[in-house]
């Protein structure tokens, strides 16, 4: 569904990406793990097309289309949903006029049928018990007064509703106490299926507890330096990060001599 | 990034919507003012002797009157001799039905969407159409006149109801009151007159329609609106321009008056033509609207849309007489490309637990400048008298201006007034949290200033707020970027 060859991003004239190499296949989950400042949500912000970095180097493909040629919301249409890390405050947009707009964009460009209101507010009601998603909060302002968590829970509501192919979810379990933790896993792993895929960046292990990953990536200095299985992400829970920097390094320094 | 720029720059390029002009024979004096001018006006609509006479005091105080100086923009020279004070369609006879109106005129007015057809009055609008500066019928007369309510031109509330206008035109907005005030008085040529009786909730909008055709002319609508005792009454007035090359000159007046515990709201989408880009041409907009609160519980508001005009000059007002009477002014102002609005309200508190609350929305764009202008005076007697002022600005790009003149004067130490104000930018994060969903950049704009001036739009009749809505996406296209 997606691949990344040897992708190079700079922001600022600072190179952030460093040749990154990914596949992903339908019905997989791929977790991308790493210390600060490794280039995890940069990875995130490039794949949404986000306009203050540029790609310097290589390519990204969905489902055999360019996706660095496509603006940031045609990849939308196309499939490729970023739930954010700090999703922005827009006051005086209603949440469900806000989705109801997205949802249109998206079936249009999919040359889906409009669905009516009835059948909207049927969907968003099945959607918000999936993540158990508050009501009240469907119908205020888009993010607005949300708490971090409420905010977080919205990112997962959305994807629930625009059915995407592709979900990058940028830190989501950052700032989640261990109930909406699972609330929101539950929600993820309900919405899996062997059509879409996830890709889910992380700080901790702990959430790749809930949600069992296929694949686990570890992202360091803009490359991805180690893939395995979701005993790798055990492992770095036990031994940190720390390990792993100094064996790169020292490789580098090998390499160098 | 390039195809983004030519994209927005088509979009920027988009012309004006309504900028046709109509080839229809029209009746025009020559241009110039002088006492002629003012005679040979009042001469042409059979005017008794008591009005011209007023209008000549008009004409003396105007002379006399210098231009405004204190507005946050260079004043533009208008030269007053270079315009023609008249100008009606020729074939201006009494028209009993549609069937009769010059079908040009007809044409005009359903490219501007005017409810004028059987099937739009349905949608229960009455609507009084000025074309230049002739009122061209109103809709809707007979069932209004069954329940008292008065909606005419205000040429025929002259020959029709003199006592009403002799009473109380120029009785809130004195002939003396300022330069353009004083122009009209002079030669005002057309506008709306609406009376409602004691007691009667007027069970539709009424609504006005401005049109400036003819070149080298100015509009001066006068426009009077009296709720008597109890009455409820709700107003609204849309306009537009063709597309000319020279600004026009608009300066029209309105007049609200409620009794005691009457209610007038009156709405404006202003959509004037605002010049090209690079500001030439477009419509001068000096507007005198003023609205007096007379008697205790008494209620007015005003709401407004400004997104046309190359400049806005409008402060519409309020007296707050009665005790408990209450006064509103919802306004969001749009300037996109060279635009400018210096725009606010008075509000005056004269009598005892009177309140007033004013909500500005100033949204900027390109290289347009948005004065918000204010001031909210609470009189000695104004005991336990409360204001609250909410005064916000949007920016859109780096090269626009927003700046807010509040001014305050109380003599009264039971009042309160509070007054809030934010400046703030739309964010590329916002827009790009949009994107991601889905929702291209010119519609994702859109949401955000219909969220952001959320507030003022829910003010507005139903319809038209789907209008305003509109309305402020176009003004908007292209400004982003």
């Amino acid at each position: 569904m997606l691949s990344i060859k040897n992708l190079h991003a700079n922001i600022e004239g600072k190179e952030i990406l460093k040749g990154i190499n990914l596949e992903v296949k339908a019905g997989e989950v791929h977790a991308i793990m790493g210390p600060n400042g490794s280039g995890k949500s940069s990875l995130a912000s490039v794949l949404a097309g986000r306009e203050n970095y540029e790609v310097t180097e290589g390519e990204v493909w969905l489902d055999g289309k360019n996706l660095l040629d496509m603006k940031p919301e045609v990849r939308a249409r196309e499939g490729v949903f970023l739930a954010f890390q700090y999703p922005v405050e827009i006051p005086g947009v209603s949440n469900i006029n806000f989705l109801r707009t997205a949802l249109s964009e998206i079936r249009t460009h999919r040359e889906l049928p409009q669905l009516s209101a009835k059948e909207f507010l049927k969907m968003t009601k099945e959607k918000q018990a999936l993540v158990e998603f508050e009501a009240k909060l469907a119908n205020r302002s888009l993010n607005q007064g949300f708490s971090g968590g409420e905010k977080k829970r919205n990112e997962v509501f959305q994807l629930a509703m625009l059915e995407p192919k592709l979900s990058i979810l940028d830190e989501t379990d950052s700032g989640l106490d261990i109930d909406a933790l699972r609330i929101v896993s539950n929600g993820i792993n309900k919405l899996r299926s062997p059509d879409n895929a996830f890709i889910l960046i992380t700080h901790y292990q702990r959430l790749l507890e809930y949600i069992v990953p296929d694949f686990v990536h570890v992202l360091y200095n803009g490359q991805i330096v180690r893939s395995g299985t979701k005993e790798l992400a055990l492992e770095l829970e036990e031994k940190g990060y720390d390990w792993l920097k100094e064996e790169f390094h020292g490789s580098e320094s090998i390499n160098k001599i | 990034m390039e195809k983004d720029d030519l994209m927005l720059e088509q979009l920027a390029n988009r012309e004006y919507e309504f900028g046709f002009v109509t080839a229809i024979d029209m009746d025009i004096s020559e241009v110039g003012l002088n006492e002629d001018t003012v005679r040979f006006i009042s001469a042409k609509k059979n005017e008794p002797q008591w009005l011209l006479d007023w209008r000549m005091k008009g004409f003396k105080a105007f002379q006399k009157q210098e231009m405004p100086h204190w507005q946050n923009f260079k004043m533009p020279e208008i030269d007053f001799q270079s315009i023609s004070y008249y100008a009606a369609p020729k074939q201006q006879a009494k028209y009993a039905s549609l069937d009769e109106v010059d079908p040009e005129l007809l044409r005009t007015f359903e490219k501007l969407g005017i409810p004028m057809s059987e099937q739009k009055q349905l949608a229960g609008v009455a609507v009084d159409v000025v074309f230049d500066s002739v009122s061209v019928t109103t809709t809707y007369k007979k069932h209004l006149n069954e329940l008292g309510i008065i909606f005419c031109s205000i040429s025929d509330a002259v020959k029709d109801h003199p006592e009403l206008i002799q009473k109380y035109l120029g009785s809130v907005v004195p002939h003396t009151d300022n330069v353009f005030a004083s122009l009209n008085t002079a030669v005002f040529s057309d506008g709306s007159f609406v009376y409602i009786p004691k007691g009667v909730r007027c069970p539709m909008e009424l609504s006005t329609y401005f049109r400036i055709n003819a070149e080298n002319t100015g509009q001066f609508e006068r426009t009077l609106i009296i709720a008597d005792e109890d009455s409820y009454v709700s107003y609204l007035e849309g306009c537009t321009a063709p597309m000319r090359d020279e600004n026009q000159l608009h300066a029209a007046v309105v007049e609200l008056i409620a009794m005691k515990g009457a209610e007038i709201k009156y709405s404006t989408v202003q959509n004037w033509y605002p010049g090209d880009k690079e500001g030439k041409g477009g419509i001068f907009n000096f507007v005198t609207k003023r609205g007096a609160c007379r008697g205790e519980r008494a209620k007015i508001s005003w709401t407004q849309v400004e997104t046309g005009s190359a400049i806005t000059w409008k402060y519409p007002s309020i007296l707050l007489q009665g005790d408990y009477s209450s006064g509103e002014f919802y306004s969001v102002a749009v300037t996109n490309n060279m635009q400018i609005a210096d725009t606010g309200t008075k509000i005056h508190h004269i009598g005892a637990h009177t309140k007033s609350r004013i909500i500005s929305k100033g949204i900027s764009a390109g290289q347009g400048q948005n004065s918000y202008r204010g001031l909210v005076q609470m009189g000695a007697k104004a005991a336990y008298a409360r204001n609250f002022t909410q005064c916000d600005s949007l920016l859109i790009g780096d090269r626009c201006g927003a700046h807010t003149f509040p001014y305050i004067e109380s003599k009264n130490n039971t009042a309160t007034i509070e007054h809030e104000a934010t400046t703030s930018k739309i964010g590329e994060d916002q827009v790009f949290y949009l994107n991601q969903r889905g929702i291209d950049a010119e519609q994702a704009i859109a949401l955000i200033v219909n969220g952001y001036a959320k507030d003022v739009l829910n003010q507005l009749p139903m319809e038209f707020a789907v209008e305003a809505q509109k309305l402020l996406s176009l003004t908007l296209e292209g400004s982003v970027g």
